[in-house]
């Protein structure tokens, strides 16, 4: 694709792209700007008041250095939630990208009709077709004390007494995510594969390429831009999730978008959304990162 | 008042046929609005949690008085936030008293002019004085209604510490609050608040995880463990925060907890399905799951109860027009009795006694109020079988539940503190 310079584009290419950006700029650029302007407002028990004070800010990370470099360094709460959800986070990204690569590598290269194609990736969309607090709820009479597992466990005698962290731990946690967002992975990966030319797999093998080389020198750069696009759903996704980590941790996990639910819960709408800034951060670093490995507008 | 100076309709004249008329009537003599209003859509835009908004009673409303009633479900913290921020988005508020502390400082709320309710002087004392019909004083501590039961003027905004005209809600319902308990998988007798700690449950109990109500259930365990006794369970000190939330955070580093639950659903399925044998609930929530024909007991406990109590209130946005009007003809049919035995009949308590007791069969108040055997099944208001005949209402009689209340839901003034080490907690 050769890039034309923006001057050589006439007023046509930029009514179109109108729509989108007034899109963009009301429900987007507005409400982030009213964030970050509320989250350097002060606030009481009853209202917020407009200001710039940085004590929204300060209060969240506040006795965070002290305590990391007392004698008995421990993290403060801030950064205890924000490390906890980072590691469930990454541990969701690795396991879907996992499955979700696998998936997509056998739709894309062992399921030759179109139609077997189709179906099988309806069947990926069955987690999306009930409600989050049904499929949530259903997860108890499966993981739960007295579920199907624990009694399978507990029958076929590899357990003595029902296994507790089935269920309300990260285990769980992770398994709904897993179950959840593996669809987010597939999609955009088989997107790739699909437009993967066969003659360069053919060439490989022409070549004498083993089926790993050809993974790893063919297959796997040709879809990076799908892994890219997938790991930046998920992560997004994931580190922004407080109801599933809230229902499936059994609510004794803490995760940033479940403080912030807290804060605005009791009015503190400034603190909220200082932490909302400081989530977008962090977000905006790790996609950073990932674009950093793939350009996407290249690739696309 | 003329009304009241009248001679009073009989209780019976009420209950008949003729009820919808008399209310009607009963309300025009009230507001003095003409008849001519009746031809106009009659609509409430009715804020408040999914619990209380009940089809069964916007359908009976309907066919009482004409005023179609749309219900804005929202959560607890959302109720509140609504009134703060979108006071125009609805007529009428329903929401609790501990809520007050943050909603009547917002000035977005209308005293409710007493004069204009046709029973004010008959709301039960519980909410005037703090205390039973009987005179038993109960506990207070927390936001007891009547420490905010009143304003001082009718644009005040400041709460009176005497009964005035002019009210910042007017109750609708209240209940005591305790633990649930599992009979059938603890099997022995649970008596005291410290249970919930009790290690023998470990893995196996559930708090709920609504700060500032959460935080008091705690403070009943700590007191009942004979650790400290709060000068006033509802309004800690940081202090005393520190103190609880290291016992909590304690508790849950041992695994004490299963889970925490936040939705009245969460608490319904923990305990139905066994992960938690005891934990705090909410007395529709047991019922639930006894519906499903498990066993599950709201035990009584020595320490006593911790209380709640909710109230309607209006939108200053619809100061001195028709809809106020309109607002106080449904608020005085929802004392009237038909709704009050409605709520009776679940468990809950109504605020005026006399004009409920008069909508409810004998044994159903003898069963619900003054804790005596069901002489009959006792069914719910949708017909489902929540007892058997001969059962006994746990906790027996409205004087043995509400004369044992220990405290009641509160907002503290170190509000922020808490919620800061609650999530601390959370995160621990």
């Amino acid at each position: 694709m050769t890039a034309k310079g923006i001057t050589e584009r006439g007023v046509p290419a930029w009514a179109q792209a109108l729509p989108l950006a007034g899109v963009f700029a009301l429900f987007f650029v507005v409400p982030l700007v009213l964030t970050v302007m509320v989250s350097l407002w002060n606030y009481n028990a009853y209202e917020i008041v407009p200001d710039i004070t940085a004590r929204n800010y300060w209060e969240a990370f506040e006795g965070c250095a002290n305590r990391l470099l007392s004698a008995t360094p421990e993290l403060c709460t801030t950064l205890k939630t924000y490390l906890t959800t980072l590691r469930i986070c990454l541990t969701v990204w690795l396991i879907t990208l996992a499955l979700g690569f696998t998936i997509a590598y056998f739709l894309a290269f062992h399921v030759r009709s179109l139609t077997v194609q189709i179906v099988l990736f309806l069947i990926c969309t069955i987690p999306f077709w009930t409600s989050n607090v049904i499929r949530m709820i259903s997860w108890i009479p499966l993981l739960g004390r007295n579920g199907l597992v624990n009694q399978a466990l507990v029958t076929t005698g590899l357990a003595g007494e029902p296994v507790e962290w089935l269920l309300f731990s990260d285990f769980a946690v992770i398994v709904a995510f897993v179950h959840l967002y593996t669809l987010f992975m597939i999609v955009p990966i088989f997107n790739s594969m699909m437009r993967i030319d066969r003659a360069l797999l053919e060439a490989a093998y022409d070549a004498g390429a083993s089926g790993w080389q050809t993974l790893s020198n063919v297959v796997i750069p040709l879809a990076k831009p799908g892994i890219v696009i997938g790991s930046i759903f998920v992560l997004t996704i994931v580190m922004g999730d407080f109801v599933t980590v809230g229902v499936m941790g059994g609510q004794q996990i803490a995760s940033v978008g479940k403080m912030i639910n807290t804060q605005m819960g009791n009015l503190q709408f400034p603190p909220a959304a200082a932490h909302a800034v400081v989530l977008l951060a962090s977000v905006l670093v790790l996609i950073w990162g990932l674009t950093r490995l793939v350009d996407i507008r290249k690739e696309l | 008042m003329a009304y009241r100076n009248s001679k009073p309709i009989s209780r019976r004249s009420l209950i008949g046929g003729a009820g919808a008329v008399t209310v009607a009537a009963g309300a025009q003599a009230v507001t003095g609005f003409p008849t001519v209003h009746a031809q106009e859509p009659k609509v409430l835009r009715y804020l408040g949690t999914a619990v209380n908004q009940s089809p069964d009673i916007a359908r009976k409303v309907k066919e009482d008085t004409g005023i179609a009633i749309e219900y804005i479900p929202v959560t607890t913290d959302d109720v509140t936030r609504r009134v703060i921020t979108q006071p125009n988005s609805f007529d009428i508020v329903d929401t609790e008293y501990f809520s007050l502390k943050k909603l009547v400082p917002s000035g977005n709320l209308l005293a409710m002019d007493g004069a204009k309710i046709k029973n004010f002087d008959k709301i039960t004392p519980v909410f005037t004085k703090g205390a039973l019909p009987s005179g038993k004083v109960i506990g207070d501590q927390g936001t007891a209604p009547k420490k905010v039961m009143f304003l001082e003027g009718e644009n005040s905004t400041k709460f009176a510490t005497q009964p005035t005209q002019w009210a910042t809600l007017i109750p609708t319902v209240y209940n005591a609050d305790t633990l649930g308990i599992r009979p059938d998988l603890i099997k022995r007798p649970i008596n005291n608040w410290k249970e919930l700690l009790n290690p023998e449950f470990k893995g196996k109990a559930s708090i709920l995880n609504i700060p500032s109500i959460g935080i008091m259930d705690a403070a009943m365990v700590i007191e009942s463990m004979g650790e400290y006794k709060y000068p006033d369970k509802g309004n800690m000190t940081r202090e005393e925060i520190d103190r609880t939330m290291k016992v909590l955070t304690e508790a849950k580093k041992a695994g004490q907890f299963r889970a925490f639950w936040k939705d009245f659903n969460e608490s319904v399925n923990l305990m139905a399905s066994g992960e938690t044998v005891i934990q705090s609930m909410w007395s529709p929530a047991v019922t639930a799951v006894k519906s499903k024909g498990i066993p599950c007991v709201y035990q009584p406990l020595a320490e006593g109860y911790r209380a709640w109590a909710a109230g309607f209130a209006l939108s200053k946005s619809i100061k001195a027009t028709k809809k106020a009007d309109l607002a106080y003809e449904f608020v005085n049919w929802f004392l009237d009795g038909w709704a009050g035995a409605y709520l009776n009949r679940q468990g809950y308590y109504s605020a005026l006694l006399e004009t409920a007791k008069a909508k409810m069969e004998p044994y159903e108040w003898a069963f619900w109020m003054e804790g005596k055997p069901a002489e009959k099944d006792i069914k719910a208001p949708d017909g489902t079988l929540l007892e058997k005949a001969g059962a006994v209402r746990d906790g027996g009689s409205y004087d043995d539940r509400m004369g044992a209340v220990a405290c009641w839901n509160a907002v503290m003034d170190e509000n922020d503190y808490m919620v800061k080490k609650w999530n601390e907690f959370i995160a621990a």
